[in-house]
């Protein structure tokens, strides 16, 4: 038996998982329309590749991953391309992003799928392949999962961690799908295996899902001795024992510090379910179109669904028939989701729990108090900080400070807020103060870069004006040379005929003079040149694209106009 | 007595050469102060505090010439952070401040003279003679010096739209009163 | 909608409940004292209470806070029971009334109310009372009292005769020992040897209402209302100092024993070091925090002027809080070995 390290800190609040594991998954019927956002992982926004109009079939790419930690985008069904454009989003701003909306046609029609013995590729393929295939993290991180599929380059790795612990309330999605569909969960976090060559697999499962637990025993069990490292570990309930540090440091015992990579510490942690899509994508060529959701909370038949990414949440919620005092959807469990502002914002990667919200379910929070410093906050907090002094400094935003007290190490999880007796929203502090740092930290960066170039720009004026008044100095030489030199061919002989500078110059401080001031003047013609296209290279590509775009609208617009134009070339 | 002369003098030399050493290992060059200064400013080079840029405006205030209120693109944040440096009353700002806003292009106007392309000052204007210029929106720093030179008047300033991408988490509103 | 945000789950806790935890776990104690020292003590809890309710009240209309939100949060009950049990209990009415409302309205509404004042209120009322009225706040009961009696006392309607008051066990023994001077004509064994005042070990009545005050610290801790840390340091400081001075000359030193049985001992490591708006809050902080206060108090209350010395220790290091917090910052997760 592993033994097992605890986690400071932790809350217990009331699990409320047992209403939505007495059925079965089921799939959601297919919804009126799909809205599939383009930005559903971390890291850059994948680029819209289908217009309006465009057919489209199950699975097909509709979005391109931008950069390597991104991740692709697909349709979830088949069906029309209606529109490409700002849609609600499923985040708490309630503001629009960039969204393909697909009508379905009904039929379902699958791309041509194909499986891949991912055993024969190579690593960077394997990688290459999920990324394709929009694996990213579904525990609600959404980190693109061949990301984090590289081992330390000097570390060894020993332990990978697949977690199954779900440690939210109400949710109960990865404990459904370890039940029903242990055996692909246990493949793909073989997949994974093979990519990372750990010592030892640790699947965690908190003490409330025996069930799924016994299901991945079995399976691993089932799959033999290729399996062998594998071990399903049951640890104790304890919100936030799901959490990606709290499980590591549960499993093994190493504590993941915020300035480092799991990597680092030879040990890395995927979700259940994010390790299921993994095995789907390569073993079934079925790329992440589709998740498992729990609809729960103030419903009449709260159950596990699998869920078209895209779905508006308002049909989604309905087929869980919510009670009528429903006045809200939480994405995400109690402690970590948010209230979406816009109910007909979709389905993402990231939704794993709906939660019809009453104010009975949830009573409105009573009235905030002052704080009276009696640290239950720290003693709950699972990262061991200090939440009340960073209260004190959000509060006052002083945000220098919060960083001091390591507001950059809050995961906020809301065991702070949970526990406090004078009911502040810590955590809604800290999110502020998070994001105000971020801004500042944008609007340095930009401060910086402006700075910059604008030196650079006086620079370059101070150069080209020196350069301008040794131009004219030149020339005026130059000037006075081809006089004196006019002078001595005259009285020479008519041998040259042309008064331009000849390589058979009278003398060779001559010669040397004039080879300077062609330079020069060659020199300044260059500069002129270059002065002229400012800034028009190494340019990002966004830009770029930009130019050309609003190159060929004004090209259309001259044309309209009948006007001749200039040659384009940017 | 030789000896100790010599100990003394060798001391000295020692000394002599680890503070020489010190003083061009660690020269300051230029004025910290000024630096500090113009960390706090937002470098869009606008000139609206009446200085040909922030660095100018930064030595003006360390040398006690100008106020700390001239810069509207700094904000009463940009105030209130100078009189912290400084030690000095925050007052208030000479000017409205105004939402962050950046430069837009009327790509069906603009005659392609480049006039405010040597107007920027940080070089956010791409394009050349003849042709469309267009402002990369992310280095524009919204400090309006294009707009007088620009003869068609084909340049807008426009707010910076709110997205998922630059949305804050709003500060917590905390009703103590409303509360009872 | 209003905007508010995750989680939305919130534990059933509130300010309210832990006041109420604190004036719960003071029962015993109250118990202890009324049946040793007689029911005085009720006279100056039910007037001390219903100051402290006023004056904040009014504070707070003044400070136009809402008095709904902060009345009911029983914070200024608990400082005027702490008041009360502090005050010898047969000091006159107005000195207990106006006590409670010094701390009230100077040491707590002043500052910003609940959870903003760096000193703590019953404290600064204990040491304002002693400094400005020194013989009124030395005089205890002897355990016979009457209840007519008291109350005629407390309200100056009979003269404070010396038959009814008596030092505490603290001064008796100081007395004692200082009559005695370097002569070593007594000894601390010989002056705890009248069991009239100093009972079985630390004065008679004080250790049993010390005892008490034990218990109801235990309940506290038991509920995590308070963590152990404080109470621990608060008498391993104490037990330290006390038992190295005793070991070196027990004659002259009285026993750790009889120094936590005494005096304000148990109610302040129970529950005036563990409040905690003015004390430290980080772990190591606590310990450094109530172990600085065991050992201060000690020292005030044997070398210094004053009876106990556990209200003025309190609040010097009240001051080092901030200073205390600081320095013992908890490393954060994963940043141990740094």
């Amino acid at each position: 038996m592993l033994q097992l390290f605890k986690f400071k800190g932790g809350v217990k609040p009331a699990t409320n998982k047992v209403q939505s594991v007495t059925l079965p998954i089921a799939t959601a019927p297919l919804p009126s329309r799909l809205a599939v956002p383009l930005h559903q992982s971390i890291g850059g926004t994948p680029r819209p590749i289908v217009e309006v109009g465009d057919k489209v079939l199950k699975g097909q790419k509709i979005g391109e991953a931008d950069g390597w930690i991104s991740a692709a985008v697909h349709a979830p069904t088949s069906g029309t391309v209606i529109e490409v454009g700002l849609y609600p989003a499923a985040h708490p701003s309630g503001l629009t992003a960039a969204t393909v909306v697909i009508e379905p046609d009904g039929e379902d029609r699958w791309i041509d799928r194909q499986p891949v013995d991912y055993a024969s590729l190579e690593p960077e393929a394997v990688r290459e392949l999920l990324r394709e295939a929009g694996v990213v993290g579904l525990g609600g991180a959404v980190f693109p999962t061949h990301g984090k599929l590289t081992a330390s380059k000097t570390v060894p790795m020993e332990e990978m961690v697949i977690n199954g612990a779900e440690c939210e309330p109400y949710i109960t999605c990865d404990d459904l799908l370890m039940r029903e569909r242990a055996e692909e969960v246990v493949r793909g976090a073989g997949v994974f295996r093979d990519l990372l060559r750990p010592k030892k697999v640790l699947i965690g499962i908190e003490d409330n899902k025996p069930e799924a637990a016994a299901a991945m025993t079995a399976a691993i069990k089932a799959l033999g001795e290729a399996f062998k490292e594998f071990e399903v570990v049951v640890v104790p309930t304890r919100y936030p024992a799901g959490g990606a540090k709290q499980l590591i440091r549960v499993l093994t015992g190493k504590e993941v510090p915020a300035s480092k990579r799991s990597t680092d510490l030879g040990v890395q942690c995927f979700n259940v379910a994010t390790a299921y899509t993994a095995w789907r994508a390569l073993a079934h060529g079925e790329p992440v179109i589709s998740r498992l959701v729990t609809i729960t909370g103030n419903v009449g038949e709260p159950r596990n669904w699998e869920v078209l990414i895209g779905t508006p949440m308002d049909e989604l919620l309905r087929i869980g028939q919510p009670k009528p005092d429903t006045d809200g959807i939480i994405m995400g469990g109690p402690m970590m989701g948010f209230l979406v502002p816009d109910t007909k914002a979709p389905v993402v990667k990231a939704t794993n729990c709906l939660i019809a919200h009453s104010p009975t379910l949830f009573p409105p929070k009573p009235p905030e108090m002052p704080c009276i410093r009696c640290g239950e906050c720290a003693r709950a907090c699972p990262h061991e900080l200090q939440p009340f002094e960073m209260y004190w400094f959000s509060r006052a935003k002083n945000f220098g400070k919060t960083q001091e007290y390591a507001i950059f190490d809050c995961i906020e999880c809301g065991c702070c807020s949970f526990v406090c007796p004078s009911r502040i929203p810590l955590v809604q502090y800290f999110r502020f103060a998070k994001s105000e740092i971020w801004a500042r930290e944008r609007e340095s960066q930009a401060a910086e870069g402006a700075k910059n170039r604008f030196e650079f720009k006086q620079l370059r004026e101070e150069r080209e004006k020196a350069e301008k008044a040794e131009k004219l100095a030149k020339a005026a030489a130059a000037q006075a040379a081809k006089k004196a030199a006019e002078a001595l061919a005259a009285a020479n002989a008519p041998e040259t005929t042309v008064a331009e500078p000849a390589p058979d110059a009278p003398s060779a401080a001559d010669a040397a003079k004039r080879a300077t001031i062609e330079a020069a003047m060659e020199r300044a013609k260059a500069q002129r040149a270059a002065a002229q296209p400012k800034n028009v290279d190494h340019l990002p590509p966004a830009v770029e694209q930009e130019i050309a775009e609003i190159d060929a609208r004004q090209n259309q617009a001259v044309m309209a106009n009948a006007a001749p134009d200039g040659e384009k070339n940017s | 007595m030789i000896s100790a002369l010599a100990i003394m003098a060798l001391g000295a030399i020692i000394l002599g050469a680890a503070l020489g050493f010190a003083s061009i290992k660690f020269k300051v060059h230029g004025n910290p102060l000024v630096e500090k200064i113009e960390g706090l400013l937002p470098q869009t080079q606008c000139g609206q505090c009446g200085f040909p840029g922030c660095h100018p405006y930064a030595e003006a205030i360390a040398k006690g010439e100008a106020d700390i209120n001239l810069c509207p693109p700094g904000g009463e944040e940009g105030v209130r952070k100078l009189a912290d440096l400084l030690g000095r009353e925050v007052k208030a700002l000479n000017a409205e401040e105004k939402p962050k806003q950046v430069a837009v292009i009327d790509e069906n106007t603009c005659i392609g003279c480049t006039l405010c392309i040597q107007a920027c000052p940080v070089d956010a204007i791409v394009g050349a003679a003849k042709q469309l210029h267009i402002i990369i929106a992310q280095q524009c720093t919204g400090c309006e010096l294009c707009l007088p030179p620009c003869p068609v008047e084909c340049i807008a300033m426009v707010t910076i739209p709110e997205t998922v991408d630059n949305w804050k988490w709003k500060y917590p509103v905390t009703e103590i009163r409303k509360a009872a | 909608m209003e905007f508010n945000t995750s989680p939305y789950l919130l534990k059933e806790a509130s300010v309210q409940r832990v006041m109420l935890k604190v004036l719960l776990a003071l029962l015993p104690g109250i118990a202890a004292y009324v049946w040793l020292f007689g029911p005085a003590i009720l006279i100056h809890l039910a007037l001390t209470t219903i100051t402290a309710l006023v004056g904040e009240a009014l504070m707070l209309k003044v400070r136009r806070r809402p008095l709904g939100l902060f009345l009911p949060d029983l914070s200024a009950v608990v400082t005027a029971w702490l008041i009360t049990l502090t005050f010898p209990p047969l000091v006159p009415w107005w000195l207990t009334v106006t006590a409670t409302l010094f701390a009230i309205v100077i040491a707590k509404q002043l500052y910003g109310g609940l959870g903003q004042n760096p000193f703590n209120p019953a404290m600064i009322a204990f040491a304002v009372s002693i400094v400005s009225f020194p013989a009124l706040m030395s005089q205890w009961p002897g355990t016979d009292g009457h209840f007519s009696s008291q109350l005629q006392v407390i309200f100056g309607l009979a003269p404070r005769l010396d038959g009814l008051t008596s030092a505490t066990p603290l001064d008796a023994m100081k007395t004692a020992l200082m009559l005695a001077g370097d002569s070593h004509s007594t000894s601390v064994s010989s002056i705890l040897a009248n069991p009239e005042v100093f009972g079985l070990v630390a004065g008679r009545g004080w250790e049993w209402v010390a005892l008490a005050y034990l218990l109801g610290g235990v309940w506290l801790i038991q509920q995590r209302v308070i963590t152990w840390h404080m109470p621990t340091a608060f008498i391993a400081g104490m037990v330290v100092i006390s038992g190295a001075l005793w070991l070196w000359q027990p004659a002259t030193y009285a026993s750790p024993l009889f120094h936590l049985l005494s005096g304000g001992s148990m109610l302040g490591a129970f529950f005036i070091v563990t409040d905690p708006v003015t004390g430290a809050t980080t772990p190591r902080g606590k310990l450094l925090f109530a172990a600085g206060i065991g050992l201060l108090a000690y020292l005030i209350r044997v070398f210094g002027g004053y009876p106990d010395g556990v209200a003025f220790a309190v609040l010097l290091f009240n001051i080092c809080v901030p200073l205390i917090d600081m320095y013992t910052q908890p490393p954060v997760f994963g940043m141990k070995d740094q």
